[in-house]
């Protein structure tokens, strides 16, 4: 009988030990995939920019270059080709008055692109930044019929040199993503390190003590299309 | 044995049928397979037009696939005894025409390859999510509907199942026309009669739809449609149109109304190229008024004329969903209201459009897909209407 327990019991380690050698590397692995949990977006950040447009020269599209390289975008403008930014030349029709700005996924409270979504693809991050879930992205393109400031693009083709740090997929909708590795590398945008002219700011809109939110409070600055009440998360001065 | 050998030849002919609606399903499968491996290059479509060609297509067969089932609700909810004798048809012809059209929905996708995801993940703010409950929901209806239809010991049902599917494709075709009513920042959309218009479209190209098939299977069976009938069932079909025509004339002249909005008015309507041609000449003129007189006109009205009205409101329809969906998007959306602007990203600009052969092939495939169901299911079901010798209500 005693015999039969330290069987058993004999049976009972081993198959434990062997469980936790299985499942080691996998809890690892976990760990690493998914990091400090400390580090996850946090709520009570809302990342933003302002862009001073008396700073943006027309004709400079070093926002753009720095986009295109950050993300392995091809800088191609066919119409076909994925643009995350872009420069806008405006001009005033009453005035004649000209001026020219940044235009990109304006990372709004309450996003369009987000609320259409079938999938549950396009998402607001907790911390204010929308992104594409490439792998949950069906390619409806409903998304880019709903953007107000048509920040949206689609894949048309095979993609090839991709950054590994930014993956992309033919098929699939994608736009700014506020280089949102970067960010959670303490890092600033590449947009907003390429302007050599200071011309965008960027920062965490709720920390009062922020320069942006000081900024904010102390120039006039307005939202593109504030009339929808998005509540964008780029802000224009000087418009 | 001459009606043997007429026999024969209709067999024959059914085959032929068959391996032509296939061989148009198998092209639109290439033009799947190309877009799949090259991408959308290959069509007409860019980030500016993102919905092109195929959603055209598709857009109509589920609207008229909504539509075709007042033929039903007529007999089922308003007890009609003519058009009672056409249900399980109607029943038919929605569900091979929302089987075309969602398969040119979904094979459109960027990645199709991804239908597990749309069914798996599911976002409750999202109309197209809801169109995916509605359209499932629509398609278990129908064949409840027609099962009940069919089988003698479940007529007592027939009642119930009829008036579900009258309350549904209600609603169906709401979230068809809300798709565009939620777009907010679009001048050609973003309006709440979108859905109002979309219901009385799809009466009107329900019922010519419905009247084509008919004809044809009328035909097919050496067959004559009570002259009666006819009348009763041409001058519905006349008031659809008008009041399809009437909708679609609020919508524009609210549009008119908004200052915002005259600059893509006057793009739809006068300076915009294909646009205004298409929607005077295709939709008002050949897909309206030119139907409104073969319908009325003291003695047109009688068969041939109604079936060539019927094509040409089917035809006035894609008219109106190219100049809605495609011209909708052609014109430059308006970020800054007030400014002129330029960009690499065609701001400001009208986009051109050329829709590519792949488009094509993918959206007749779609109706290849409804003509191929709706022929089957004739041949081996009984869904021939039978008339009584006809009795107005």
């Amino acid at each position: 009988m005693s015999d039969l327990n330290t069987q058993r019991r004999q049976f009972l380690k081993t198959t434990l030990g062997a469980a936790a050698v299985a499942i080691a590397p996998g809890m690892l692995l976990f760990d690493v995939a998914h990091g400090n949990p400390q580090a996850a977006a946090s709520g009570k950040v809302r990342w933003g920019m302002l862009v001073d447009i008396n700073q943006c020269k027309d004709g400079c599209n070093d926002c753009v270059t720095a986009c295109n390289k950050e993300n392995g975008l091809s800088g191609g403008t066919k119409s076909t080709d994925p643009q995350w930014i872009r420069k806008i030349s405006i001009k005033d029709v009453s005035t004649g008055h000209e001026q020219s700005l940044p235009m990109m996924c304006q990372h709004c409270e309450h996003p369009p692109c987000v609320d259409v979504c079938p999938t549950q693809a396009s998402f607001k991050r907790a911390d204010g930044i929308v992104l594409v879930d490439r792998h949950r992205c069906i390619g409806c393109r409903y998304c880019m019929m709903a953007c107000p400031y048509k920040a949206r693009s689609f894949v048309h083709e095979p993609l090839e040199n991709q950054n590994p740090d930014v993956p992309r997929g033919k098929g699939t909708v994608e736009a700014c993503n506020m280089c949102v590795l970067r960010i959670d590398n303490g890092l600033q945008p590449a947009c907003v390190e390429g302007c050599q002219n200071k011309a965008i700011l960027f920062g965490d809109l709720n920390d009062a003590n922020s320069e942006i939110a000081k900024k904010i409070q102390s120039v006039a600055s307005v939202q593109v299309r504030a009339d929808l009440q998005l509540n964008t998360g780029i802000r224009y001065q000087g418009l | 044995m001459a009606d043997l050998s007429a026999l024969r030849f209709k067999n024959q002919m059914f085959y032929v049928l068959l391996a032509a609606g296939g061989l148009v399903v198998m092209a639109g499968l290439f033009a799947v397979y190309m877009m799949e491996s090259h991408g959308h290059i290959i069509t007409g479509m860019n980030n500016q037009i993102v919905w092109g060609l195929p959603h055209v297509f598709a857009i109509f067969l589920i609207v008229a696939a909504s539509g075709v089932l007042n033929v039903a609700s007529i007999g089922s909810v308003f007890g009609k005894s003519i058009y009672k004798a056409r249900a399980p048809l109607a029943g038919l012809l929605s569900l091979a025409m929302l089987g075309g059209g969602l398969a040119v929905l979904m094979l459109d996708l960027g990645r199709p390859d991804r239908f597990i995801v749309a069914a798996t993940n599911y976002n409750i703010t999202s109309v197209f999510a809801w169109n995916i409950v509605l359209y499932t929901g629509m398609f278990s209806l129908v064949l409840i509907y027609i099962w009940t239809m069919m089988e003698q010991r479940m007529n007592g049902w027939t009642k119930p199942a009829g008036f579900a599917v009258f309350a549904w494709r209600f609603i169906l075709t709401t979230g068809t026309g809300l798709i565009f009513a939620f777009l907010i920042a679009r001048q050609a959309y973003g309006s709440a009669i979108l859905p109002p218009m979309f219901i009385v479209l799809s009466f009107a190209w329900g019922f010519a739809v419905f009247h084509i098939v008919q004809s044809v299977i009328y035909a097919w069976n050496d067959k004559t449609l009570d002259p009666e009938i006819m009348r009763s069932k041409k001058n519905l079909l006349g008031v659809f149109v008008i009041g399809a025509l009437y909708l679609v004339a609020v919508y524009h002249m609210t549009n008119l109304y908004f200052s915002h909005k005259t600059g893509f008015e006057n793009f739809i309507l006068l300076d915009g190229g294909i646009f205004p041609n298409l929607f005077w000449w295709g939709y008002v003129v050949l897909g309206n008024l030119v139907p409104l007189a073969l319908i009325y006109v003291p003695g047109l009205g009688k068969g041939k004329c109604v079936f060539m009205a019927s094509s040409l409101i089917v035809l006035g329809g894609f008219a109106l969903l190219y100049v809605f969906i495609i011209g909708g998007q052609a014109y430059p959306l308006d970020i800054f209201p007030g400014y002129e602007v330029s960009s690499t990203f065609a701001d400001g600009q009208i986009t051109e459009y050329h829709p590519s052969i792949y488009e094509f092939l993918l959206g007749f495939a779609g109706l290849a897909i409804a003509f191929l169901i709706t022929t089957v299911s004739v041949r081996i079901l009984n869904f021939m209407p039978k008339d009584k010798p006809y009795i107005a209500d």
